[in-house]
């Protein structure tokens, strides 16, 4: 299992401090008052009842969603702790491109789906500066074969992938510039039963491989239960309650929590 | 390119110099100079109505309406040819419009306004060369929003141009992409050079004389002044290759030269011939004579008005 104890990484300093994030639409609460840090090698996931507000908390840490109050800060690769909302969007962008990642529930959303399987992987690879087709070509062929495609679907489009395969895609297009910190909203959300269970131990792997650092934003507590080492519980747009995922799953303290994890909810 | 501005008067009806009246100028000449001034950079215009249709090359005759003066000599060039309909009609608007003169002749031209080619013959610095665009925007083939587009050029994010060029030789083994083949000006901003050959891309690399591009339905001129860099996108292990012909101009012997295919007859008998009809004249001119001695479309013409 992965849920290792999180106090393994507590000399090292945090990646992400999220301070006191607030999203507003209008007058209605995306989410409200959040706060947490996430250290590196950790894997946070964000449970709750639709509309609780955890894909507006992911887009509000991911940039993708300015949020009304609060800051969010990284620590890049130098060490210095910057306010996401603070650098110059040339800088974030690069941040997306190469220390990020972000796995929709949706593939096509997050993949290019009139462009082969090798270009999809290969992308961000051109983004950063790689020139050489032959080495961008071998190192696609390896990312594939890390997310268990065939070697010969390099030159075929998404179009023409399962739902499993387009995902596997998705993560292996994220994971080629090795980043540091990937957020997934809902990553196994659209596929079968099955598929799922597959898709989890290939994620599993890989962000114990690589020492990835993840939020998973998940409506399945399965999820949260094999690859999380904490957890956020959302409700109306708070964090209700947080904690080591075995522990907040074995022993709730929120009513809710407990409705939630008792399967009463059907969350 | 003096700035004077008679009104004409073309078949009854009123016209200022160049069609365009001098307030539209002044705008057009103001997005030219941003666009000398930022090597590459697609300056937005705010492009008129000409009378004729968009793919004929609005966005470069409108470049050339603001550009033109009264002593310029005019050379009108479709595909490498002074006469096709396009070429024609669009050198006759600028004769009934300004009353320039016009030429075939390369050298002899200040002002040539070009779809498809680059001329053979060297261009000097006291010359312009106007191109017409149908598409400006490179990136445009993978990412179609604008607001995205514009971004990406301001950040230099230029990935994507490789990931087209990554998809190339994916399926073709090769750079397949002949035509508008990217390139990236001074060191800084990718740009489309309009339908062109890739195989007059490096001409565009340090020419002497000013090269002027414009968008008509697009609404965007864009510019490479004398002596920039201009290089083709590529692989290291994939370099940028100019097309090569295996055989010299059937009638002129020129080498190195772009060539269009020419059927003779129905029996499927073909021959490859310099695009550009003005270069070929003069080397014919000069004495030089291809494997197919005389050109055999000159004597079917010579037949014909014999009949
Ligand atoms: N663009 C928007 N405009 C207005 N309200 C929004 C918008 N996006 C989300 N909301 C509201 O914010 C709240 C949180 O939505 P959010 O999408 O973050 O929930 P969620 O937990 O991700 O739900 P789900 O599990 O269904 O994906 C909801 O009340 C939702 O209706
Ligand atoms: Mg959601
Ligand atoms: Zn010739």
């Amino acid at each position: 299992m992965l849920t290792t104890d999180t106090h393994a990484q507590s000399e090292d300093l945090p990646l992400l401090q999220v301070s006191s994030t607030t999203k507003l639409y209008g007058d209605r609460i995306g989410c409200k008052d959040i706060s947490f840090d996430l250290y590196p090698g950790e894997v946070l996931v964000i449970v709750g009842e639709s509309g609780s507000g955890k894909t507006t908390l992911l887009n509000c840490l991911a940039t993708r969603l300015t949020p009304t109050s609060g800051s969010v800060n990284y620590r890049n690769r130098k060490g210095q702790m910057r306010n996401l909302y603070e650098m110059s969007e040339a800088e974030r962008r690069m941040l997306i491109r190469t220390d990020w990642g972000f796995v929709h529930q949706h593939p096509a959303d997050g993949l290019r789906m009139t462009v082969s399987a090798g270009a999809n992987v290969g992308e961000r690879l051109m983004a950063v500066g790689a020139r050489h087709y032959g080495n961008i070509r071998d190192t696609a062929t390896d990312w594939l074969g890390r997310v268990e495609i065939a070697e010969d679907r390099i030159d075929d489009d998404p179009r023409a992938f399962s739902g499993g395969m387009r995902q596997r895609l998705q993560i292996a297009r994220n994971l080629v510039t090795s980043p540091r910190l990937v957020f997934m909203d809902e990553p196994t959300g659209g596929l079968d039963v099955s598929v799922q269970a597959r898709l989890l131990d290939l994620l599993r792997g890989l962000v114990a491989d690589l020492g990835l650092s993840v939020i998973i934003v998940t409506h399945d507590l399965a999820v949260a239960r094999l690859l999380s080492h904490r957890i956020l519980v959302m409700r109306h747009g708070h964090v209700i309650e947080s904690g080591l995922t075995d522990q907040v799953l074995d022993d709730p303290q929120e009513s809710y929590t407990q409705l939630l994890v008792s399967s009463i909810l059907q969350p | 390119m003096t700035n004077l501005i008679e009104a004409q008067d073309i078949s009854g009806e009123h016209y200022n110099f160049a069609y365009l009246d001098e307030q539209t100028k002044r705008m057009i000449r103001r997005a030219i100079l941003k666009g000398i001034a930022i090597p590459g950079y697609q300056v937005p215009f705010a492009a008129r109505e000409m009378p004729m249709p968009y793919g004929w090359g609005t966005g470069g005759v409108q470049v050339t309406a603001a550009v033109i003066g009264k002593d310029d000599c005019l050379k009108m060039i479709d595909q490498g040819s002074d006469d096709t309909t396009n070429a024609v009609a669009l050198r006759n608007f600028f004769v009934e419009t300004t009353g320039v003169g016009t030429t075939t002749k390369t050298k002899d031209a200040s002002i040539i306004q070009t779809r498809h080619r680059i001329p053979e013959e060297t261009l000097t610095k006291d010359q312009v060369l106007v191109y017409q665009v149908p598409i400006p925007e490179p990136l445009r083939f993978l990412e179609p929003r604008e607001t995205e587009t514009r971004k990406m050029h301001a950040l230099e994010e230029y990935g994507l141009m490789h990931v087209k060029l990554y998809e190339d030789i994916a399926k073709f083994g090769h750079i397949a992409t002949a035509y508008a083949y990217p390139v990236m000006v001074q060191g800084r901003y990718v740009m489309d050079p309009s339908p062109t050959p890739k195989f007059d891309n490096p001409k565009m690399d340090q020419m002497e004389a000013l090269q002027l591009f414009g968008a008509g339905r697009e609404k965007r001129i864009y510019a490479i002044p004398p002596h920039t860099n201009v290089v083709s996108l590529d692989f290291e292990d994939h370099p940028f290759e100019v097309t090569k012909f295996e055989q010299p101009c059937a009638i002129c012997g020129a080498e190195n030269v772009y060539l269009d295919e020419v059927i003779l007859d129905n029996d499927g008998n073909r021959m490859f011939v310099c695009s550009d009809s003005d270069f070929c004249e003069d080397r014919r001119a000069a004495g030089h004579v291809g494997l197919l001695g005389t050109n055999p479309l000159d004597a079917d013409k010579t037949t014909e008005e014999a009949e």
